[in-house]
């Protein structure tokens, strides 16, 4: 402050300090916003504090965080987040917290995965000189980006509950799974002694997989001489744990589930709620990441292809080492957004009942215990971290995928 | 000399011409293409028909009397009921019965003129805005539309001021609340957002942090989240004993925050394209900062990033059915509303369905219109 009215004494020299200068200076006139900006704020927050406090004791509503060693005490819809944390309506409101993570992270996890592979395979489907194939994706693309995700949502649960047939008539696929009103019911697998060392082989294959795949790739940098890898790696990967597998004498066997009078027994059941928002999710954020890739491949120039072809490459060889590297990086960047989009998305569930961290801990906790404040603000911490951990992720991809400048 | 007759023009193989070469190239090109046409036609064989007889050979669309907006249309003797309706096809009347609700929600039905007047001024408006694009004042009638239309559907849709009688919001619902609440957010967050693009782009570090903050986490969490906040800690943030903020102003207000953040990004965008130069020009010829952003900036800016505006509206237009979550009634929300009649007890599919359709044809619509106005905007940006 002092050196700005010093600023302004500086500019009018033979009048000495004057107010009128100091009005008109830029730098005053920046502290003075800033500081008037910044009083604007803290007031605000002290006059929505204080209102706060006066409410939640006129209320009578707890403060802290002393609630989440509370007995939660009521049952959470069986699945996976619940076998992880052991959950029983006798644990505290903290394990909720982690039952309803763990099945965000899930449904994050299954949907991106699915979604990739909808996405890769319509995008590609788009740029298809086959014209029903690419005229069936356009088509796919503009029904489901331009319906609501949570009409979405609700519209493949009622689909399950109103329209698929009872246990009885399940849909059957070979008698190894089967589909009805109750979810999708798995061959469930049962690790016996020994399936640890199959997992062991496999990772141990993927290792011995990626090194021989760098030693090739120096040689081939060395001496020009190209050796064809994918048998090496086929063999260490599958090949291998399917030796470990049948050594340990066929240490995984599985509980099929069978069509009892009512209902099924056995077997791994997935709850409709799980699969309708997964599939509605998956298929929704497939258009996105359809209309990435499609792009991504359009942006590589035509030259492009022609100079592989000039110089003799095959088709393949130019789709893996010239086209694709560089569609990828117009493609990645959105298709890494779309990631964190459906991770936001996922907490629609709350409309059906899927035990995600919105609608058990930001949900039922929530309506038992009225503490608006500290529940949704860890709420909404757990997706910033979400976020903040794929702008990471994204940021690492575009600084390894920028043009190498020389 | 001999004279060479002229032949006569052999015509193409027919191979080469017509519809054998168009289905020879898009459709059978080589044998992975017929495998790949073969497999999308069982595909559209398995897909299509199925849906067709749901919806209309195996479907029921008139018995009994159906009241359709207030008239009475009787079609036969028998009662218009769950019942009367087949199980494998859609059953239509409910649709019809149920027209009101998804329009209007529990608007009271003596006063739906006043909505119905409101639709028409917004298709009005479509109809004015293009018929002024050449006109001397337009950017004047224009502007004055933007201001007076929202004003004088405010006063028709809730009443009050003494002229009409108040309808609560809490009567408000279907397709009307989705409408308001998309519009209202639509205009009150776009202001706020070109002043958080402003503030983030600002040379003040305190405007610029509080703008960047306040962006980044709006973004960062679900709608959702920002939804039950507005609904459950906002009335907390008020004065005891202050009742005055129902439950769609709290969501309105959440909604508009929400997408203010969005908008912000948006312009932004269309800041950081506005060539240095400009900003360098306004500054070199004396313009205060609000002049130098309001004549030269942000005409510009809000210009390129049109398109983008009209795409970040859209997925409003789709979010705005999150708040049947909060207990609000729109189009969404009248489909397990309706068929908890017992009359209509497990026709939420044909709600779906209806639902569905509506929204698709406003989405894609206003999908195509931006995408118009992409390759416009494209066009005069490349010369």
């Amino acid at each position: 402050m002092k050196k700005i009215i010093l600023d302004s004494l500086g500019q009018s020299q033979h009048r000495g300090f004057n107010f009128r200068n100091l009005l008109y200076n830029n730098e005053a006139r920046a502290f003075f916003f800033q500081i008037a900006t910044l009083l604007i704020v803290i007031g605000l927050f002290y006059t929505a504090i204080g209102n706060l406090f006066e409410n939640i004791e006129a209320r009578g509503i707890h403060t802290g965080f002393s609630f989440l060693k509370n007995r939660a005490g009521f049952d959470i819809l069986p699945f996976l987040g619940n076998y992880v944390v052991d959950y029983t309506p006798e644990s505290p409101n903290l394990s909720v917290f982690y039952v309803g993570l763990i099945n965000t992270l899930v449904v994050a996890f299954i949907g991106i995965i699915l979604s990739t592979l909808i996405g890769l395979l319509i995008g590609i489907a788009r740029l298809s000189n086959n014209y029903l194939i690419s005229k069936l994706a356009g088509g796919y693309i503009e029904l489901f980006r331009n319906i609501p995700i949570l009409l979405q949502i609700l519209f493949w649960y009622n689909l399950f509950i109103n329209v698929f047939p009872h246990p009885k008539q399940s849909f059957s696929f070979f008698d190894l799974a089967f589909l009805n009103q109750r979810g999708l019911y798995l061959p469930k697998p049962i690790p016996e002694e020994g399936f640890l060392f199959v997992g062991i082989a496999f990772i141990i294959g993927i290792i011995a997989a990626y090194f021989i795949k760098k030693f090739y790739k120096k040689k081939h940098e060395l001496t020009g001489i190209h050796t064809s890898t994918w048998l090496y790696t086929a063999t260490l990967i599958i090949g291998l744990p399917i030796i470990v597998y049948l050594l340990f004498g066929s240490p995984l066997q599985f509980d099929y589930a069978i069509l009892g009078k009512f209902n099924l027994k056995g077997g791994m059941a997935v709850v409709p709620e799980f699969l309708a928002l997964t599939f509605a999710l998956s298929v929704y954020t497939a258009t996105y990441i359809a209309e990435a890739i499609r792009s991504g491949i359009e942006a590589v120039d035509k030259g492009q292809k022609e100079a592989a072809a000039a110089i003799g490459l095959t088709q393949i060889q130019s789709l893996k080492l010239i086209v694709l590297p560089q569609a990828l990086r117009v493609a990645i960047p959105p298709t890494i957004n779309q990631y964190l989009n459906l991770t936001k998305n996922s907490s629609l569930a709350t409309v059906i009942g899927y035990p995600e961290l919105m609608s058990t801990f930001g949900g039922t906790v929530l309506n038992q215990v009225g503490q608006a404040v500290e529940i949704l603000g860890m709420a909404m911490l757990v997706y910033l971290v979400i976020s903040l951990f794929i702008s990471l992720l994204l940021n690492y991809v575009n600084k390894k995928m920028a043009i190498q400048g020389r | 000399m001999s004279v060479y007759d002229q032949q006569a023009t052999r015509k193409p193989p027919i191979s080469q011409i017509g519809a054998i070469l168009w289905l020879r190239t898009n459709l059978f090109s080589s044998w992975i293409n017929t495998v790949l046409t073969a497999t999308s036609l069982y595909f559209l064989y398995l897909m299509i028909p199925p849906l067709l007889d749901w919806m209309f050979f195996n479907a029921s669309f008139s018995f009994g009397t159906i009241n359709f907006f207030g008239f009475d249309i009787k079609f036969s003797e028998e009662m218009a009921t769950n019942s009367n309706c087949g199980r494998v096809g859609a059953c239509w009347p409910y649709i019809y019965e149920k027209l009101y609700m998804y329009t209007y929600g529990f608007y009271p039905r003596t006063e739906t003129w006043r909505p119905n007047i409101v639709f028409g001024l917004t298709a009005l408006l479509f109809v004015i805005i293009p018929l002024v694009k050449n006109y001397k004042y337009k950017n004047r009638v224009i502007l004055s539309l933007i201001v007076i239309y929202p004003i004088v559907s405010y006063v028709l849709i809730s009443g009050g001021f003494g002229l009409l009688p108040v309808v609560e919001t809490h009567l408000w619902g279907g397709l009307l609340l989705t409408l308001v609440i998309a519009s209202v957010g639509i205009i009150v967050s776009f202001p706020i957002g070109v002043v958080l693009a402003l503030g983030r782009q600002s040379e003040l570090r305190v405007i610029k942090l509080f703008s960047t903050l306040f962006i980044e986490f709006v973004r960062a969490v679900p709608l959702i989240t920002i939804l039950f906040m507005a609904s459950f800690v906002l009335p907390l943030f008020l004065e005891p004993g202050n009742n005055s903020v129902d439950k769609l102003l709290r969501a309105l207000i959440g909604i508009a925050l929400f997408q203010a953040a969005y908008f912000a990004e948006v312009v932004r965008g269309g800041l950081q394209a506005i060539p240095r130069g400009q900003y360098e020009a306004a500054d070199a010829i004396g313009l205060s900062y609000f002049q130098k952003n309001a004549l030269i900036v942000l005409p510009q800016a809000l210009k390129i990033s049109i398109p983008n505006i009209v795409g970040s509206s859209i997925s409003l237009f789709k979010d705005t059915t999150l708040v049947l979550i909060i207990g609000l009634l729109d189009m969404l929300a009248m489909v397990g509303l309706t068929t908890a009649d017992p009359y209509w007890l497990g026709r939420e599919t044909e709600g779906y369905v209806f639902v569905t359709i509506v929204m698709w044809v406003m989405l894609y619509s206003m999908s195509r219109y931006s995408r118009k106005l992409e390759l416009r905007f494209n066009t005069e940006n490349t010369n």
